[in-house]
């Protein structure tokens, strides 16, 4: 099962960037549990450590995408926009998945699947020993998704203020961080039902 | 994508002060009061939840605006934008104190999911996930298994189990075991309805057709993931969902928790032959309904791994197969640790799997769980889980090294199945070259899982070529690169560096000369022999640039750390003095990549010491090597930090209270040795091409000459005649030596003394210091 789904800022390789990894949307499924702990917690000490855990995950899958892109001297260009009309080449897009360590920052071991695209990287904080043939599958179906409905290759539109739509796909595709195996006509079936919800 | 803008409203939700936000928190009480669920309220919803969610730290909301929240989620006509919109707010202010939300059963489903996952995320302080996990029992008890409703609450019983196992009863398993076996098993076989019918549309056109195989054909079996048709009935996707929850639900729904049915153990209960033997299937009789589940789960994946064997029209239903023979092969493997009988029938059909995928490159992934299970299970089975491996370690690396994907869950299968590579470790353990593979293409991420998995390959027999395989590791991205380069095999988009032109690299790597050593280098196995690949340093040279390379380079130094740590913990002393001198003849011999030399020789220099301590009569038995060591000046201001550690080894080392054959002969010829390297250092001029020598070497040889001599008298005098040399050399002005900097000058800052006083002042502190663990030296302590 997926822990946690998350979309953040990713700059680019080469150029100088002097501002910080940003999480721009994120969401947790269930909560980690703190039962060894003696201490109690209070409830804001909690929610800040989930943040930290995201933030800490975001910043690694940027560094990741950034050593790849460097890697494959894939050029900064790459980035920018070519064409809202074009579609993004996702089987092309720079992806990878790394291990998290128990304790760093998660209690759990974790694994971290993501997907960079254009300017926004998306990752999948899952469980150890998930399918990670399906997490792939459907963390590029999402980002497709995501792409699509909420015209992200538009220039002036921006996603922090649409969080209702991206939480619209996810109750479908990903619910409670579900993995589902949908086939086309599935997926084709969910994307006609959010579209009626959340007409465009 | 992300503007400025965004940024700037990013920084706007921050920075929004307390009094603001509760003028718009009262906004939108009053909004939320009226009911008023138009635009306006979306809007500033939109606001609120970027406000909540932009800042880690803890936003107070009034306990109005929190309720009013609560109550509008729970409200029976609220649309969906606003009922997803609340429950995003509640669940970014989670944890929190102050919600009071519940599970009411009056609500609907969609809307107890939403609770539940506001529920789910406050931490289980309150035993929110039990609470949660009953609620969904109940629902599933109270109304019609096939209601439009169950289909959200299915993945909200799946994150309660997974979070929680224990948390369910035996009887509440058991029912939800009997809905999935009818979920998995019985779905209808016809396409769904249309939602709405047109006015004009005539019953009969309305008929939809039945369900149809990925390749078209009319479904043949019952229902599952890769059957498909223009609409699905609820019970079918609960089917779906079903199975997508099957695996956890599996392992985590036993009595007696997950850990239980452990895999260590799992062969003494394989051990019943007659149980593993009986092919006869059990459907016929009436089963206990976990048995019931099992048995279903098993024909179900049965049936999966049979569709995968079909064409699919669309490349989404393709990559779905394989995803679902890897998720049937997991299943498969849970079921056979959990109920033995089911291993006979499982590998008549995984072992035709096998076969049927091990020619197919696209297929690469499935292999991996596939092998697990015939590592886990082979022993009954009597697979030949040799064979499965060299499979696995001999073709799949040197061939797909390039996907990062693949890469990943190779290393991570060697990593987490170390332990029933048990007999076959030996394999695993020669195959590291083409393990490596893995790492010099994909550094980063995997850098971090070699530090766990080169303890388990480190082994004595293999460790030398390791070594070399270690410090050549760039060596081998550049010629990885250059592999794919000269392949003609075109792939949509280029795997290597298009940017980096390298025509001289690519004529060497196609010339016959070199084409043994390349050979040894992309070779997938340990040979057990050493070949020398400085020729391939130089070669491949120009390559230092490439992105690549760089990154692997940046990971050597950390392997070597970890290699030595495990070797040393197998290495007997014939092994030790090997790679003692392995360290120091491949210093001058290493791959010229920028700052790689320098990284490198601060490992090799602190591991050099970690084997004399761990050994110290190597320096004795290596005398002969050492002094040849120190006979080659030439490079040595670049190789400091590693003379420095070699010649402090010898300073502690050479003496018989470490090794009686420590004979006054050696002492003597290791003194003039050193004695000659010192003068050589401190009368040779710095240049632009050589560097000056760092102060520490010079300090080091002073302190291990005055160590030697206390150990062979004769050499006192010589001893106190150089240093006194020493101290001229200090003291004499810097004009007449053209700018040359004395390490004495040097130093002197460094230890707070002025240039003229160090070598003076700091005599006496050397003396005594090298001197203090020898008695015989005291009354000869006061030469100055």
């Amino acid at each position: 099962m997926v822990h946690a789904f998350l979309i953040h800022t990713l700059r680019a390789p080469n150029t100088e960037d002097t501002g910080l990894c940003r999480v721009l949307y994120s969401c947790v499924f269930g909560a980690e549990k703190s039962p060894d702990d003696p201490r109690p917690h209070g409830a804001e000490r909690d929610r800040l450590l989930r943040k930290e855990q995201i933030l800490a995950v975001a910043r690694q899958v940027e560094s990741m995408c950034r050593l790849q892109q460097q890697a494959s001297g894939r050029p900064s260009m790459d980035l920018q926009l070519q064409s809202s009309d074009e579609q993004v080449p996702l089987h092309e897009a720079p992806h990878g998945a790394f291990r998290l360590a128990a304790g760093d920052p998660f209690q759990e071991p974790r694994t971290v699947v993501w997907l960079g695209v254009l300017s926004l990287g998306f990752a999948l904080v899952l469980d150890a020993h998930e399918n990670l043939l399906l997490a792939e599958g459907t963390l590029r179906l999402l980002a497709r998704l995501l792409l699509d409905h909420l015209r992200l290759l538009v220039p002036s539109t921006n996603l922090l203020l649409r969080a209702d739509r991206i939480e619209g796909i996810l109750t479908r595709f990903l619910p409670h961080g579900q993995l589902l195996f949908l086939n086309d006509q599935f997926v084709q079936g969910l994307e006609k039902e959010f579209s009626a919800a959340w007409p465009r | 994508m992300f503007s400025a803008g965004a940024e700037s409203l990013l920084h706007q939700a921050r920075e929004i002060q307390e009094e603001e936000l509760k003028k718009f928190c009262s906004r939108i009480s009053k909004l939320l009061q009226t009911e008023d669920l138009g635009p306006d309220t979306v809007d500033s919803l939109q606001r609120l939840f970027l406000i909540i969610s932009a800042t880690k730290y803890h936003r107070r909301l009034e306990k109005m605006c929190i309720d009013l929240l609560q109550a509008t989620l729970s409200l029976p006509a609220c649309p969906e934008q606003l009922q997803v919109l609340c429950t995003a707010i509640l669940r970014e202010m989670s944890p929190c104190d102050s919600l009071s939300l519940a599970w009411d059963h009056t609500q609907n489903s969609r809307q107890l999911s939403l609770v539940a996952s506001v529920l789910l995320a406050q931490g289980d302080r309150n035993e929110e996930v039990r609470a949660v996990g009953q609620g969904v029992l109940r629902a599933l008890e109270s109304r019609q298994p096939e209601g439009p409703s169950f289909r959200h609450l299915l993945p909200v019983m799946a994150k309660v189990v997974v979070l929680s196992p224990g948390t369910l009863q035996e009887d509440q398993t058991t029912l939800l075991s009997k809905r999935l076996v009818d979920w998995l098993r019985y779905a209808s076989l016809q396409q769904g309805f249309p939602h709405s019918g047109s006015f004009f549309s005539t019953p009969r056109a309305r008929q939809p057709g039945p369900i149809t195989e990925v390749d078209g054909a009319v479904a043949t079996d019952f229902f599952t993931v890769l059957s498909t048709g223009h609409r699905f009935t609820e019970d079918q996707w609960l089917n779906v969902q079903g199975f997508s929850m099957l695996r956890a639900w599996l392992l985590h729904s036993g009595p007696e928790g997950p850990g239980a049915l452990d895999t260590d153990d799992g062969s003494e209960q394989e051990g019943s032959m007659l149980s593993v033997i009986s092919a006869t299937s059990s459907a016929g009789r009436l089963l206990p309904p976990r048995e019931r589940l099992r048995e279903v789960a098993f024909e179900y994946c049965q049936r999966l791994i049979e569709q995968s064997n079909r064409r699919a029209l669309r490349k989404g239903d393709s990559d779905l197969q394989k995803a679902c023979l890897v998720e049937a092969v997991l299943v498969l493997d849970v079921l056979c640790r959990q109920d033995p009988s089911f291993l006979y029938r499982s590998l008549s059909c995984l072992k035709a799997l096998h076969g049927r995928l091990q020619g197919d490159p696209a297929s690469v992934r499935v292999l991996l769980p596939l092998a697990r299970f015939f590592l886990s299970h082979g022993e009954v089975a009597a697979v030949d889980s040799e064979a499965v491996c060299r499979h696995l370690f001999t073709r799949i690396p040197s061939e797909q090294f390039h996907s990062p994907m693949l890469a990943f869950e190779f290393i991570q299968f060697c990593r987490d199945n170390l332990h029933l590579f048990a007999g076959h470790l030996s394999t695993l353990r020669l195959s590291f070259p083409n393990l490596f593979k893995f790492l010099a293409w994909n550094s980063p991420p995997l850098t971090s899982e070699f530090v766990e998995l080169l303890p388990a390959l480190a082994d004595a027999g293999t460790a030398l070529e390791m070594l070399h395989a270690l410090l050549d590791l760039p060596c081998l991205t550049a010629a990885l690169d250059l592999q794919l380069r000269s392949s003609p095999a075109p792939s949509e988009r280029p795997l290597w560096d298009t940017s980096l032109r390298v025509p001289s690299c690519l004529e060497a790597f196609r010339d016959p000369k070199f084409q043994g050593l390349f050979q040894y280098l992309l070779r997938p196995k340990a040979s057990g022999t050493i070949e020398r690949l400085a020729p391939l340093h130089q070669l491949l040279q120009p390559m230092a640039s490439c992105a690549r390379v760089a990154q692997c380079a940046e990971a050597v130094p950390t392997l070597l750390q970890v290699f030595f740590s495990a070797v040393t913990q197998v290495a007997d002393g014939a092994l030790t003095n090997q790679l003692a001198l392995l360290l120091l003849g491949r210093s001058d011999s290493l791959y010229p990549a920028p700052g790689y030399a320098a990284c490198v020789y601060r490992v090799l220099s602190s591991q050099f010491l970690a084997l004399c301590k761990l050994k110290p009569s190597l320096v004795v038995e290596l005398a002969r090597d050492l002094l040849e060591f120190l006979g080659s000046v030439n490079g040595l201001c670049s190789r400091a930090s590693l003379v420095t550690s070699v010649v402090w080894a010898i300073g502690e080392y050479l003496s018989v209270t470490y090794d009686r054959r420590c004979t006054v002969e050696q002492i003597n010829k290791f003194f003039e040795a050193l004695e000659a390297l010192l003068f050589e250092v401190t009368q040779c001029r710095p240049s632009a091409t050589l560097p000056s020598c760092p102060p520490q070497v010079v300090t080091v040889l002073m302190t291990t000459l005055t160590k030697l001599a206390s150990r062979s008298q004769d050499l006192i005098p010589r001893t106190s005649l150089l240093l006194s040399k020493m101290r001229n050399l200090a003291q004499s002005p810097a004009s007449s030596t053209g700018g040359h900097e004395s390490p004495g000058r040097e130093a002197g800052p460094r230890l707070g003394l002025a240039p003229s006083e160090t070598l003076t002042q700091g005599w006496p502190l050397f003396i005594l210091w090298a001197l203090s663990p020898s008695p015989l030296l005291l009354g000869h302590a006061e030469l100055s």
